[in-house]
Parts: structure tokens; C-alpha cells; sequence
């Protein structure tokens, strides 16, 4: 039965166990494209657009808006139009017994777990999914957030590259004492919580004030940084959000914190659940978390400005380079991607905010 | 993230504050074990556990066992906060309160305020609550409403691990002194509890989860209740803010009446007995301030004006339960609209 293709219950974050089909954007008999937006599926953390991994007629939807299943239960099923309905139950109901015997036969490998690691600036918390043979990527997150900021790509990545995420110094489960506020300072750290975990080189991987510590790494020891995916990257030009950094500073509560993080999104209605509000706001409570945090943003962006240029870095032609923005960035804008050097791959999004990794994370996995 | 229970993370708290603070200190009856007789050292780590490992670590100097009279070791331990300690005093039940009223209320609470603000009483009493552990009536009291009416008291009431530990270390550094209310039948709940020292402010609530039908208040161990309660109402499209106040003095009813002119009915569901209780006061501030705004008469899902009963039957029917709760939620979907002025 080639022509006919299952929709799955997709894996949102390396420990979701089960989802929610918030909504359909499609109805029984609409004709789809593969990589059309076809449900919303949605996790206590996060909710995201499936994309349809096939084209052809949505046949059959299998899960009702708001109901929760496991991942990677059966939700719909595409077909041609003229397979028979026959056919696409038959479908159906041997793809359910071969998931029901797979899932009993197998149980779920447990989600790898965060650890830290001991470097000379303190500890330094990653989490580390995929092959450890494979080619290393290491995955730098943004002001304010953590490793849980890749919870979409890491996954995406993880499935055929080594990927460590890493938390900066100031934030998530990493130390609250700075080496240093600046991105040079904080790219030692990464380069240690590297060398810790025995990957000399990789693909550096940062988003905004991460991108900024990569170009940092990349210049310091231009050996680690075998390539470079910069998502929204700090560094490249003088403008930078500041009602983003002082709201994000100062919210305290669930309600202030979720407008603020809103902001990340090109989509008003961020997608943000309450889970990833409240690690936000507990990473905030740590001892020491306000005060780095507040440094950090202080030595990098004073005044709603950047302090730090990091555009000569990418002069190197030999290192390929990939900019990746959100045309509708409201904290970095995307002008920054112009007059970059020619060997640098520039990618806008149209429907993408300043979190590309996370509103088109599909995308940018093909593009690492 | 490593799971902790709750004991757990009251444990930790109290470790890392006192390797932080050398002024931090600990007593009570039973805490350290064996002292000045032939018993074995930290046998017991207070009445559940929760201090146990505390002796090993800081020595006899620090986990002070006390004779069995509350009245003398409260007492000292206001007087050691007016003089430069900062005392975590275990009151063990919460019914024994009874017997140092005076160095409670009369005393700590009002040093700061008698003496002109020149005077701090940075303590802290830890003290279980409660009904369901088969206790009887006087070892099963939720007296926290008690200890909320008297002004210069702080009253924390963690309604899990995460938020006990958070509290903690927030009571421990308060400069007033704080009732900190542990229910004997959470000790051993689970959640992820960071490694690292945090504080949870006092006075924030927090928003378990935020929906458009009703606000669900709830307290202490209530709060689980709530929870489940609002998962199952949602299946039945009802759906529920289900909000934790965290203290009770200071009382965030700020967020409290914000949510009330958002959903338009309020549930408060509070273990304590219900006459004087926190769901009368925050039913009355509520009837108060966001009257206009109400589409349904308030419910208060409370236990009867009873002793807790030691009959196993009746304790469980005593206790406010997910049942109640729902039914309470559904009452006032029902309730008609207000008719038009």
C-alpha cells in the first residue's frame, strides 16, 4: 500500500511521552501538500505546527482536537482518493497492532538526562543526545534560557549528529559565577564544557546572545568551530530589543513572563506553554540566577544597544557559515543579515520571530 | 533533574541555609537524639525524618534537642532571633500550639513593632498539620487561619517539594517570624527539585493552571486536590484557574480578585474548619472588592465545624476530597446567570 502514509503523534522534545491534537487545519477529504501545516499539536511546554510529511488526500483523522496520545500513535492517514475505503482501514488497522506490539515488545529507552559537568569556570549543565560517534554539534542557547530552548531541534538533530546542548554560565543548571559577562568570557566556559565532554571540534550551533558566544569561540580557537548556524545572532549590528531584556529581567510572575517571552515568537499568540514558563521562572529563583542574569545583560546590551560587534569573524571564507532569521524578529532585527560576506548562506524565514529553532525547526534541522 | 519527596526537600533546605548561614540553627524535640541519655544520636531526625543527617554535619552546637515543654524552647528560640541567631524551632504538631500562645503571639510577632522597628525576629517555626494520618483530634489541626489573623506573623504553606524548598529557604532568610505549616501526609510526594539554593517570594501566588470557567482557591495539600479535580472537569469542558496563594500572610488577593473578574465565580477549598477559615476570608474579600464581577455565588469546599474524627470512615469523609471539589465547580457553572438590574 505505497500510496498510502500515516500521520504520527511526532516527538516534541526528547522526554515527551505523549501529546495533545490541539486543532486540525485540515478536514477528511482536503487534498495536502508534504510540509503543508496540516494540526497543531500540543505539549504542556510547547505548541507547534505538524507538518504534513506527505502529499496526498487527508482520509481519515483519528484523534479528536484535545484529546492526548502517545507518541507516535496513529492521528490521521493520507492516501490517494481513489484507494478504497477498504484499503485504508485495512491500514489502519494493522499499522495500530504492529504500533500496539512494537510499543509492548519495546519499551520506551529512557530520555537522555541533563548532567553537569566540572570545568575550571565551575559546573556547567548539557544535555547530550545522539550517536556518540557521529560529527559533534554543539547547541548554544539565547539570553535567559537554557538547553530546553533546542527541545524542538536537538531531537531533529540528535537522530543522525552528536548534539550537546550547552547551559551558559548565569543560566539553567550551570554555575551562577561568571568568568566574565562578556560572549569572549562566556565562550570559554562552552570551549570547557566541551573539552569535558571530549569534542575538540564541532558545528557551533548558537542563537542570539549564543551566536554571539559562538562567533566569540570561533575566534578565540578557530579550530573548535568547524562551522557556524547562527540563529537571530547577536553580534552583527547595534539594535537589540531593550523593553525584551529589562521585561524579561524584572517579571517575577507566570502572566508577565509569558507576555514577555511572547515577544520570541512572530505569532502574538506564542505557543509557549506553562511548563516552559515555569522552568523559566524557576531557573530566575536559583541564587545567583538575577544577579548574572542582570550582568550579563548590562555588559552586553546597555541601553537597548549591543556592545559587542563580531562581524569581522566571519571574514574566514573557509568555514562554512549559515545566518538564519525570522523576518519578523522583534528583539534582533533582521536587517543585521545584510552586507555579510558572500560565503555565508543568509536564510529569512517570512513567518519566523527571533526563534527560528523553534518555529521552523523542521527546516533549519536540513539546513545543519 | 533529580525527584525529591518533600521531606527531602525541607531536609535540604535547612542544610544548605545553615552551611550558608552560621547563624542558622535548629531545634526541637526528638531533632538530634539521644542527648543526655544512653540513646542512639539522631535516631529519629524529629518526629518524620525531616531532620535527619542534620546532627552528623553541624554538631550538637547547631541540632538542639529540647525538653518537652514548647513553651520554653519557642520561647528561647524568639529570644535567640531578638539576639542575633536565626532559629528554626520545631513545634512538631501544630495542636501543640496552645502552650506558648504568648511567645508566639504576644512575643515574637510584636517585638518589631513594640520596640520601633529596631528589633527583627528572623524565626522560623516548622510544624505539621493536618488530617489523614489516622491522628485523631489532637494531632490532625489545620490551625493555620490561627496564626494568619495575628498581624507581625509570616505563614507559609508549600503545597509541594519543589515549593517547599523554595519557601524554606525564603522563611529562613525572612527577617519576621514564620510559621512554616508541613502536611504530615505529603512527606512523601515526589517532584523535580533543583540541587541549588532558590527562594520563592512571599505574597506571589502561583497559577497551577489558568482557564476561563472558575478560580479555584485551594491551600496547603488542597492544592493536589484542585489540580486533579480541574483535569477532570476539563474533560467535561469546564475549565478551571486553579491558583495556590503559597502564604496566607502576606495573602496575595491581588491575584486572587484579578482572576475572579476573569472567570466570574469563585471555589476556595481550604482543610482548615469552616468557620474563621481562609476560604471565609478570601470568600469575604472576594464578596467585597470584586462583587460585580461574580456570575455565581461563591463556594467554599471546607470539612464540618467537628474535631477530626479518628473513625477511619469518617476522617476520609471529613476531608475535602476531588469529589467535593468537582461537584462545588459544577454548582456554580450551573448557577443561573445574574438577572438584569
Amino acid at each position: 500500500m505505497p500510496d498510502i502514509a500515516p500521520l504520527t503523534m511526532p516527538k516534541l522534545g526528547l522526554s515527551m511521552t505523549e501529546g495533545q491534537v490541539a486543532a486540525w487545519h485540515k478536514a477528511d477529504g482536503d487534498k495536502i501538500t508534504a510540509g503543508e501545516e496540516i494540526a497543531d499539536i500540543e505539549t504542556p511546554k510547547i505548541t507547534t505546527a505538524l507538518e504534513s510529511p506527505a502529499s496526498g488526500t487527508l482520509r481519515r483523522r483519528l484523534v479528536g482536537p484535545g484529546e492526548t496520545v502517545s507518541v507516535g500513535a496513529l492521528i490521521g492517514v493520507l492516501a490517494d482518493p481513489v484507494t478504497p475505503d477498504t484499503e485504508v482501514e485495512a491500514f489502519i488497522e494493522e499499522w495500530r497492532a504492529r504500533f500496539a506490539a512494537e510499543k509492548a515488545a519495546e519499551p520506551e529507552a529512557a530520555a537522555p538526562e541533563q548532567e553537569r559537568v566540572a570545568t575550571p569556570y565551575g559546573p556547567i549543565q548539557v544535555l547530550e543526545a545522539g550517536p556518540a560517534a557521529a560529527p559533534p554539534v554543539v547547541l548554544i542557547h539565547g539570553f535567559g534560557s537554557d538547553y530546553q530552548s533546542f527541545l524542538l531541534l536537538q531531537p531533529l538533530l540528535a537522530s543522525r549528529l552528536r548534539t550537546l546542548a550547552v547551559d551558559l554560565p548565569g543560566h539553567g543548571g550551570s554555575t551562577k559565577e561568571l568568568p566574565g559577562a562578556d560572549p569572549a568570557s562566556l565562550a570559554k566556559a562552552v570551549a570547557a564544557a566541551m573539552s569535558a565532554r571530549g569534542i575538540q571540534a564541532a558545528h557551533l550551533v548558537g542563537h542570539s546572545l549564543g551566536a554571539a558566544v559562538a562567533l566569540a569561540l570561533a575566534e578565540q580557537e578557530p579550530a573548535r568551530a568547524l562551522a557556524l548556524t547562527l540563529v537571530s545572532p547577536a553580534g552583527l549590528g547595534p539594535e537589540i530589543n531593550g523593553e525584551f531584556i529589562a521585561g524579561f529581567l524584572s517579571a517575577r510572575r507566570p502572566r508577565a513572563l509569558a507576555s514577555v517571552l511572547a515577544m520570541l515568537f512572530a505569532d502574538e499568540q506564542a505557543p509557549v506553554g506553562h511548563e516552559m514558563v515555569e522552568a523559566v521562572l524557576r531557573a530566575k529563583r536559583l541564587d545567583g540566577a538575577e544577579a548574572a542574569l542582570s550582568a550579563i545583560a548590562a555588559a552586553n546590551f546597555p541601553e537597548g544597544r549591543q556592545a559587542h560587534s563580531l562581524r569581522h569573524v566571519l571574514a574566514d571564507p573557509a568555514r562554512p557559515v549559515n545566518v538564519v532569521w525570522g523576518r519578523h524578529d522583534r528583539i534582533i532585527p533582521a536587517s543585521h543579515a545584510a552586507g555579510l560576506p558572500p560565503h555565508v548562506k543568509v536564510t529569512i524565514y517570512e513567518d519566523a520571530g527571533h526563534v527560528a529553532h523553534m518555529e521552523k525547526p523542521d527546516h533549519l534541522a536540513r539546513l545543519i | 533533574m533529580p525527584k525529591k519527596s518533600f521531606r527531602q526537600a525541607v531536609n535540604e533546605a535547612l542544610r544548605q541555609e545553615m552551611e550558608r548561614d552560621p547563624s542558622v540553627v535548629v531545634m526541637g524535640e526528638d531533632i538530634a537524639g539521644g542527648m543526655g541519655a544512653p540513646g542512639e544520636d539522631d535516631a529519629w531526625g524529629g518526629p518524620l525524618g525531616v531532620t535527619k543527617g542534620l546532627l552528623a554535619q553541624f554538631g550538637r552546637g547547631r541540632v538542639l534537642d529540647t525538653p518537652i515543654s514548647e513553651s520554653a524552647f519557642i520561647g528561647a528560640a524568639a529570644g535567640a532571633a531578638a539576639t542575633g541567631l536565626r532559629p528554626v524551632a520545631d513545634l512538631m504538631f501544630v495542636d501543640f500550639m496552645g502552650v506558648c500562645f504568648d511567645q508566639i503571639f504576644n512575643q515574637a510577632a510584636k517585638f518589631r513593632y513594640m520596640f520601633g522597628g529596631k528589633a527583627k525576629t528572623p524565626m522560623v517555626i516548622r510544624t505539621m498539620y493536618g488530617a489523614g494520618f489516622r491522628a485523631a483530634s489532637q494531632h490532625s489541626q489545620c490551625l493555620y487561619p490561627v496564626f494568619t489573623h495575628i498581624p507581625g506573623l509570616k505563614v507559609a504553606i508549600p503545597s509541594s517539594p519543589y515549593e517547599a524548598k523554595g519557601l524554606m529557604i525564603q522563611a529562613i532568610r525572612d527577617d519576621d517570624p514564620v510559621i512554616f505549616f508541613e502536611h504530615k501526609a505529603m512527606y512523601d510526594d515526589e517532584e523535580e527539585v533543583p540541587d541549588e539554593a532558590y527562594t520563592i517570594p512571599f505574597g506571589e501566588a502561583n497559577f497551577l493552571r489558568e482557564g476561563e470557567d472558575v478560580t479555584i482557591v485551594a491551600i496547603g495539600r488542597m492544592v493536589k486536590f484542585a489540580r486533579e479535580a480541574a483535569d477532570q472537569l476539563a474533560r467535561e469542558k469546564i475549565d478551571c484557574t486553579v491558583l495556590d496563594p503559597r502564604t496566607t500572610s502576606p495573602l496575595d488577593i491581588g491575584s486572587i480578585l484579578e482572576s475572579v473578574r476573569e472567570t466570574g465565580r469563585l471555589v476556595v477549598v481550604d482543610e482548615a474548619n469552616p468557620r474563621c477559615n481562609m476560604a471565609t476570608d478570601i470568600s469575604a474579600q472576594a464578596a467585597e472588592q470584586a462583587f460585580d464581577a461574580l456570575k455565581a455565588p461563591i463556594r467554599m469546599v471546607s470539612p464540618p465545624h467537628v474535631p477530626v474524627p479518628f473513625s477511619p470512615a469518617l476522617e476520609d469523609e471529613f476531608i475535602p476530597s476531588v469529589e467535593k471539589i468537582g461537584a462545588a465547580v459544577r454548582s456554580v457553572m450551573a448557577a443561573p446567570a445574574r438577572r438584569a438590574a
